[in-house]
């Protein structure tokens, strides 16, 4: 069977509670749903025969800004077992700006989460190191939020004296 | 061309101290290929033969910044690197002398960013800039001597003498964030 109508069909099967909201574009599946089914559902994509998503490539999110929700987490995984690659994304609210982490299921989601927490602010929960990974340790900001200058902050990084 | 000309007849001359000095430092400038990006690959190849770096007394790139008297900062400094650019230069002793190489080096450059630098002039004293992204190697040859010009015309006693362990080295506390 195509394993773009596979996937879907088996999500379905093994998580029949969750609404799984399935778009093909530009022959590119992706898949959104409710961010806290987000380890569960990675761990079967990972664990099950026929699929065998081993390899995360990335993690990152988007920022809508003014939208209610305002981030949505992205996740572009591969199957190397069947050369097919698969995006899932799940919203994130500005309240409540927290989502699972899955560097449990994939040790590479570890780095790319903390990119992610850097540049957007996202905590990821159960995270065994959530520091940032490009700016310094002790920046307040986020750099690629929408309402972050371009320029950014003022005196926000210090600078060796002349 | 160079002093044997003065010496095949009499076998001595008299110069001031200050003009021999100043003469022997500008003709071994002895860099620190502080290579961060890009223009690098530009800083090396002013090494090879072809552009060949040695005709002007300045082949030896040292890799210890105690050894070198001219710093090439050659690429995009972020305010990460901001620091070890200026620890490396604190550690050069004195005379030396910096060039920018480069846009983002001098200004920034194409990366009008939170990130970058705008001009590594806002922590380090630059003798000469040097346009081009990145600069040809005889562009970065011509900054050479530049330098060597600036260089012939110091006097020895302009520069302090201050003692490589007397050296202060001033850094910022990284944990402490100035807000405007």
């Amino acid at each position: 069977m195509d394993l773009k109508t596979l996937i879907p069909q088996k999500l379905k099967e093994k998580f029949p509670t969750v609404d799984f909201e399935v778009s093909d574009y530009r022959d590119e599946l992706t898949i959104k749903f409710d961010k806290k089914y987000i380890v569960e559902v990675c761990k079967f994509l990972k664990s099950d025969s026929e699929l065998e998503f081993s390899l995360c490539s990335d993690i990152t999110a988007i920022d809508w800004a003014t939208r209610k929700n305002r981030f949505t987490v992205v996740y572009n995984i591969f199957s190397m077992k069947h050369n097919f690659r698969l995006r899932l994304k799940a919203d994130v609210d500005e309240g409540d700006c927290k989502i699972d982490s899955v560097s449990s299921v994939w040790r590479a989601a570890n780095w790319q989460e903390r990119e992610t927490y850097d540049m957007y602010g996202i905590k990821f929960n159960n995270h065994p190191d959530l520091r940032r990974m490009y700016m310094p340790e002790e920046f307040e900001y986020h750099p690629l939020r929408k309402d972050f200058p371009l320029m950014g902050i003022p005196g926000s990084l210090p600078l060796p004296k002349k | 061309m160079g002093l044997e000309a003065y010496l095949k007849d009499n076998g001595f001359f008299t110069t001031k101290i200050d003009a021999i000095i100043a003469w022997a430092r500008k003709s071994s400038v002895w860099p620190m290929p502080m290579g961060i990006s890009c223009c690098a690959i530009e800083m090396m190849a002013v090494g090879d033969p072809k552009y060949d770096i040695a005709r002007f007394g300045s082949e030896v790139m040292r890799f210890t910044p105690r050894q070198c008297d001219l710093m090439i900062v050659a690429g995009t400094v972020t305010y990460k690197m901001a620091p070890v650019v200026r620890k490396i230069y604190d550690q050069m002793p004195e005379p030396k002398w910096v060039i920018a190489m480069g846009a983002c080096t001098s200004s920034g450059g194409m990366y009008r960013s939170y990130s970058v630098v705008q001009g590594i002039d806002q922590f380090l004293p630059v003798d000469v800039y040097l346009a081009g992204c990145p600069p040809r190697p005889d562009n970065l040859l011509h900054a050479l001597m530049k330098i060597q010009d600036k260089i012939g015309k110091t006097k020895a006693s302009e520069f302090p003498n201050i003692p490589l362990n007397k050296i202060d080295i001033n850094l910022p506390e990284l944990n402490v964030i100035q807000k405007n």
